[in-house]
């Protein structure tokens, strides 16, 4: 749903999608992979307004609690309630169904300075 | 940067997938495939973990045996195969290390001790052992260890040792296997049925291999700590340390104060009588989140105390340990501080898991 090719990545890796002023925010699949088993995510209220690189969201795994930073500032105008009965679909469908949350960017200019999709991956290499 | 000690798995093991992490100096897997997925498999089939980080102290002599009562506070077996599950204490009658001591004969011990307290409790009974006719090895880098845990456990382990399959919960029998003598004992970290098997490290690999062989499911430290919290036993350096006594650790049964003297017994027989302000109790949470070590515990946005262990049990969703004020009874509703966020909670009985061993 939201390609890997058609998405920007922050070096933190998370991923945005822009639909309109809109960005849908989620992690990247060697993100998930890294985690491994996540059991809950949680996640900010609605209404909520995030700076670049703030803390927004929490991931949950058996052995660990990872944070997750906004890729663009904004305000959080949902949140995806699915990860309430299946936090998995976060592991199972990373750029799909296990989106985490979505902001109406105030500086759309914040996604074009994120990575594109070869970009991230290089810094996976390092 | 210290370099991290191997044990004799550790290529098998990053061999079969491992996610190999820092465990108190070793280098360990914590998971292979999945934590979910191994815990699983220990529940329900069979699963093995590379424990060879853990310590073997040897204790022999005439005085093998009074020696082991005055550093133990349980009172020890001496009837040969025999193990008893005991905490080696402080002269303040707080927790060093906890270990399981197996009678190989009445003048030879076997006591498998953490990997993290090794040298501590060498250089402890060492220097205990000195008014004693004893005399103490460590043989720890000797044994490489494999624990076999599951409902499947013994059966599997009866195909490669067919005479392990009569051997008593808790009892030692030595073994020939791959032309190399070594242990196998009944006991476990999981709250299932199992084994743990000590060959020299040269044969640990092959006894790996024949193990993957027959399905078993390779397990890594992060499926451990989630079977041993759902189990009720302690984890050592976490839930017990030199602050804390066995009665504050729900531990008093291993505490054997009618069977003689030993270390420690004066000053926990005086500490018992003042009473104790906190206690290890257990606490489930009554919505979705993780408990971790070192999370606050509320009543009424009072701080009562807090987890020294947490986990997410596929079983029992968040569960954790800590201290918590000792008028706090069980069945109380408290709160647990996670992330910034109070959630409710209830103090509940361990251990959560009814051991099935």
């Amino acid at each position: 749903m939201y390609n890997q090719e058609n998405c920007r990545f922050a070096k933190t890796h998370e991923w945005a999608f822009v639909e309109g002023d809109v960005a849908v925010v989620g992690i990247s699949d060697h993100a998930q992979e890294e985690i491994s088993d996540i059991v809950f995510v949680d996640l900010p209220k609605v209404g909520r307004t995030v700076k670049v690189g703030e803390n927004c969201c929490v991931i949950e795994s058996v052995k660990s609690a990872s944070e997750i930073y906004a890729p663009v500032s904004g305000e959080i105008v949902a949140v995806n309630e699915a990860l309430a009965a299946d936090p998995a679909l976060v592991n199972r469908e990373p750029h799909a169904g296990g989106w985490l949350l979505k902001i109406k960017m105030t500086h759309p200019e914040d996604f074009n300075a994120l990575l594109d999709f070869e970009g991230y991956k290089a810094t996976l290499q390092k | 940067m210290t370099k991290l000690k191997q044990t004799a798995l550790c290529a098998a093991c990053e061999k079969a997938g491992g996610k190999m992490v820092d465990f108190h100096g070793w280098l360990l897997p914590v998971q292979f495939d999945s934590i979910i997925a191994e815990h699983k498999a220990v529940r329900e089939r069979v699963g093995m973990f590379d424990v060879s980080h853990m310590g073997q102290l040897v204790v022999e002599g005439k005085d093998a045996w009074p020696f082991l009562q005055y550093v133990n506070c349980n009172d020890i077996k001496n009837i040969p195969s025999a193990g008893t599950y005991s905490h080696i204490l402080t002269e303040q009658g707080t927790i060093i290390d906890d270990a399981i001591a197996f009678c190989l004969t009445p003048q030879k011990f076997l006591v498998v001790v953490n990997a993290a307290c090794v040298d501590e409790d060498f250089a402890w009974f060492q220097k205990q052992s000195a008014s004693f006719e004893v005399t103490v090895r460590n043989e720890s880098d000797v044994w490489g260890m494999i624990a076999l845990q599951g409902p499947l456990a013994l059966e599997t382990v009866a195909r490669i040792l067919p005479q392990t399959a009569q051997l008593a919960r808790f009892h030692i029998t030595e073994i020939t296997l791959f032309g190399a003598k070594g242990y196998v004992t009944r006991t476990g970290y999981t709250g299932e049925d199992g084994v743990e098997i000590m060959l020299p490290n040269a044969q640990i690999e092959t006894l790996w291999n024949e193990l993957l062989k027959l399905g078993v499911k390779p397990c890594g430290l992060g499926a451990r700590d989630v079977l041993r919290l759902e189990a009720g036993y302690l984890l050592n350096g976490a839930d017990a340390d030199q602050t804390r006594t066995p009665y504050e650790a729900n531990c008093g049964w291993v505490v054997k104060p009618a069977k003689g003297n030993f270390i420690g017994k004066a000053s926990l027989v005086a500490k018992k009588t003042a009473g104790f302000s906190t206690k290890l109790m257990g606490i489930k949470l009554k919505m979705p989140g993780v408990p971790r070590e070192g999370c606050k515990i509320f009543v009424h946005d009072e701080e009562k105390g807090f987890l020294t262990s947490g986990t997410f049990s596929p079983l029992f969703k968040g569960i954790g340990v800590g201290y918590i004020q000792a008028d706090i009874p069980v069945g109380a509703a408290v709160e647990v501080e996670i992330h910034g966020r109070k959630v409710p909670a209830e103090v509940v009985k361990t251990p959560f898991y009814k051991n099935r061993v």
